[in-house]
């Protein structure tokens, strides 16, 4: 009975998955937008720009100091040019670096003051920013699961929700320019700890010119009640959006964090340039999974997000445990190494990736394991489709140093083409510098099958049920290391972005 | 049921390759033909044809279901006419379950018959039910479609997925190849179950022995592309006793 009643659980989330594709023939869903009166920063990108962000945050001076620091660093620095990616010339004195809808000029005090029409562009993705139980969707679970949610528009945080439940919790999440007003020792300590100013090019630009994100402090001991999320929206035309998130996880402590991302659809290019840093400690657990779906472009590769992302952990202490799965699916490029410094003795570091690139999406992405601790353990698995004319590419590091004796790593890395188009590339960069250590690599690059397609079809599915089914069947090791209403998105994400690469 | 009239067709690659030359067949309803013959001879490209697997050229002649043209159709379109293809060798697909399988497949064919779907209880019902019945247990449900089944498991699950999906025409293409006699007696029964008025079968198969467990009201013998001789379940013993060397002679001369 215990065995089938699970298959039950899969079943509906399988299924799930097939509707929603049928239900969404068309593209790119999230491509509207919403028509709001911004309050603009100046075009371009000079030292007065990063004074006039501060400024507009009411940020003290170190952090003032600490951004020009980055900027004059940055003014410096490269871009860097050794991924697979075929990136234009990026003009950034032609971007908008802060953008703030109007109505949010004057903070809201609660949600209930937040602009209707800022509420209506969350409700149409999707996103509850009414404290509302979000039900699990899946037949047989019985209870809804609470969901805290933050909401990103463009350069500023609209709202975060079930703040007040989160603090009887002792738990801090709010937007990371009101965690600069209030846990200014917390924000100060921690921001930039992990990803330095200067650690590469778009870490350098993120850090001058962030406008907002995610802060997220859980105290020791302490068991998050609930998934905390952030909801990020590019709205605005010619504008980046550089987020900024700091989770920090003391001792003993346990959350899980999702993060979602859409953008309208534009004929020109937008740049998203991302820090995500993540502080673990002693015997924490951190979770943290994203699904990006940025606008990927129109079919004849015009348009889509730049996505210039750093995200690292550090498990800073003994036994502690990150664990990143990321879905992308979106962005006309993706430049993204979600990576762990495992050093703590016995730490252990998670990377499950689903890739896919579509018509002339370029991804390359992947994730780095650098183990310094004793001991410490890490996982990869990695599926990269390729569809279209699309180029995909994995790279990653494992780096065993001195120190780290009795280390392990697995990597596995699995590549699906669709049609002949497309290319994937796996780059693994592998270095040892111990005798105790293991590291373990598989690759396989693999077709989606005609016998496959025609066995489905055969039984009754079209051809992108058919594809769809075989590709979420190739995701599914890291699919189920998703929360579970992350997962059904996922699935359905998978299949609607393969639409029109077969036949 | 079916009607099939001098159907010719060719490989779409290596062009000029006919393969089926001017075959013609009827069943009707509630009827189970078996088409004999020796390797080479067509018979698993007629189950590729008719059921509109890609490579295949039609050149000439028709296949009808209940009236219906075929060969205009894809292939789920003609699963959802009610054509089974029971395969040779059923395809693995890594990482689906084989119950989202049967249950995607069920539904899709429901809904394009325009029928409501099946409830994840309901289904979960009636699969456990005809599961038993083939001695498929709950954790050869649970496991991604064919991945790791042996020979026998593989043809009980392909006669599972006909049970749930209950076509009209079912063609069996060597459902015996690769089977012990146990497992082959198992399916045999799984079929024989399904045997109903308004349901007719086509079985492929080399050697008489899976005719003894399943039998057949026309026995049709097929080589280089056509039917050289059809009777009655006797034809298929005197194949078993003498070989096609003599039917084969016997058609040219």
């Amino acid at each position: 009975m215990a065995v089938l009643d699970e298959t039950q659980m899969r079943e509906g989330v399988d299924r799930e998955t097939v509707e929603t594709v049928q239900s969404m023939a068309g593209t790119y869903k999230h491509g509207w937008e919403t028509e709001i009166e911004m309050d603009f920063a100046p075009k371009g990108l000079n030292e007065d720009i990063v004074r006039l962000i501060s400024e507009k945050n009411n940020e003290p001076e170190w952090l003032l100091e600490w951004r020009l620091d980055a900027y004059r660093r940055w003014l410096t620095m490269e871009s860097p040019d050794w991924a697979m990616l075929n990136i234009p010339e990026i003009d950034y004195q032609e971007q908008y670096y802060y953008a703030k809808p109007k109505s949010m000029v004057e903070k809201p005090k609660s949600l209930d003051e937040v602009d209707p029409k800022l509420l209506e562009t969350y409700a149409k993705l999707g996103i509850p920013l009414k404290e509302q139980m979000l039900l699990a969707g899946v037949e047989g679970a019985e209870e809804g699961r609470k969901v805290a949610v933050d909401a990103v528009f463009d350069s500023v945080s609209v709202g975060t929700t079930f703040k007040k439940e989160l603090a009887e919790a002792g738990v801090i999440f709010c937007s990371i320019s009101e965690a600069v007003q209030d846990h200014p020792e917390l924000v100060k300590r921690y921001l930039g700890s992990v990803v330095p100013q200067n650690d590469n090019y778009f870490a350098a630009l993120n850090s001058a010119v962030f406008s907002d994100g995610s802060f997220v402090y859980i105290p020791a001991g302490v068991k998050c009640p609930m998934e905390l999320s952030t909801y990020f929206r590019i709205n605005a035309e010619n504008t980046g959006q550089f987020e900024r998130t700091l989770i920090v996880a003391e001792k003993g402590s346990h959350v899980s964090y999702l993060e979602g991302c859409t953008a309208p659809k534009r004929d020109t290019n937008q740049l998203h340039a991302a820090v995500v840093e993540i502080v673990v400690l002693e015997d924490a657990e951190v979770k943290y999974s994203t699904v990006q779906n940025w606008f990927p472009g129109d079919e004849n590769g015009k348009g889509g997000i730049y996505n210039f992302v750093t995200k690292r952990a550090d498990c800073r202490e003994d036994r502690a445990k990150v664990m990143w799965t990321q879905v992308e699916t979106g962005s006309a490029i993706t430049w993204k190494y979600p990576s762990c410094i495992l050093r703590g003795d016995d730490t252990q570091g998670e990377f499950y990736s689903i890739a896919i690139a579509n018509n002339w999406q370029q991804a390359d992405t992947g994730t780095k394991m650098v183990h310094l601790g004793k001991n410490s353990r890490s996982r990869i698995v990695s599926k990269g489709i390729s569809a279209g004319h699309a180029q995909n590419t994995y790279r990653g590091l494992v780096s065993m140093h001195p120190k780290a004796k009795d280390s392990r790593n697995y990597t596995q890395c699995d590549s699906l083409l669709i049609g002949d188009k497309c290319g994937a590339h796996t780059v693994p960069y592998i270095e040892v510098r111990n005798a105790s250590s293991r590291v373990e690599h598989e690759a396989t690059t693999s077709k989606v099958d005609d016998d496959q397609l025609f066995y489905c079809r055969q039984r009754g599915m079209d051809e992108e049920e058919a594809v769809a089914l075989v590709v979420n069947g190739f995701c599914k090791e890291v699919l189920q290391e998703l929360p579970m209403e992350f997962a059904m998105e996922a699935q359905a994400l998978v299949a609607i972005s393969l639409e029109g690469s077969v036949g | 049921m079916l009607e099939i009239n001098n159907l010719h067709a060719e490989l779409e690659e290596d062009s000029g390759v006919k393969i089926l030359k001017g075959l013609s067949l009827t069943i009707k309803p509630g009827e189970v033909h078996a088409i004999m013959g020796p390797n080479g001879s067509g018979k698993s490209t007629l189950s590729y044809v008719l059921s509109g697997r890609d490579g295949y050229e039609v050149t000439e002649g028709s296949a009808t279901l209940e009236g219906v043209d075929l060969l205009e159709m894809e292939p789920e379109e003609r699963a959802a006419a009610g054509l089974f293809l029971a395969f040779q060798y059923p395809v693995e697909i890594p990482g689906v379950g084989n119950m989202t399988f049967l249950r995607t497949a069920v539904n899709a064919q429901r809904k394009a018959r325009g029928e409501e779907e099946l409830s994840a209880g309901e289904f979960l019902k009636v699969v456990r039910a005809k599961a038993k019945e083939l001695q498929i247990d709950a954790e050869m449900l649970k496991r991604p479609v064919n991945v790791g089944f042996s020979g026998g498991e593989k043809k009980r699950n392909e006669i599972l997925q006909m049970a749930m999906l209950e076509p009209k025409m079912c063609i069996l293409d060597e459902t015996d190849s690769g089977l012990d006699v146990d497992a082959m007696k198992l399916v045999s029964d799984g079929v024989n179950a399904l045997r109903d008025a308004g349901r007719s079968f086509l079985v492929i198969t080399h050697y008489q022995r899976l005719l003894n467990h399943i039998q057949p009201d026309v026995v049709h013998i097929m080589s280089e592309g056509r039917i050289i001789k059809t009777g009655g379940p006797e034809l298929a013993l005197e194949v078993e006793e003498n070989g096609y060397a003599d039917l084969m002679a016997e058609a040219q001369a």
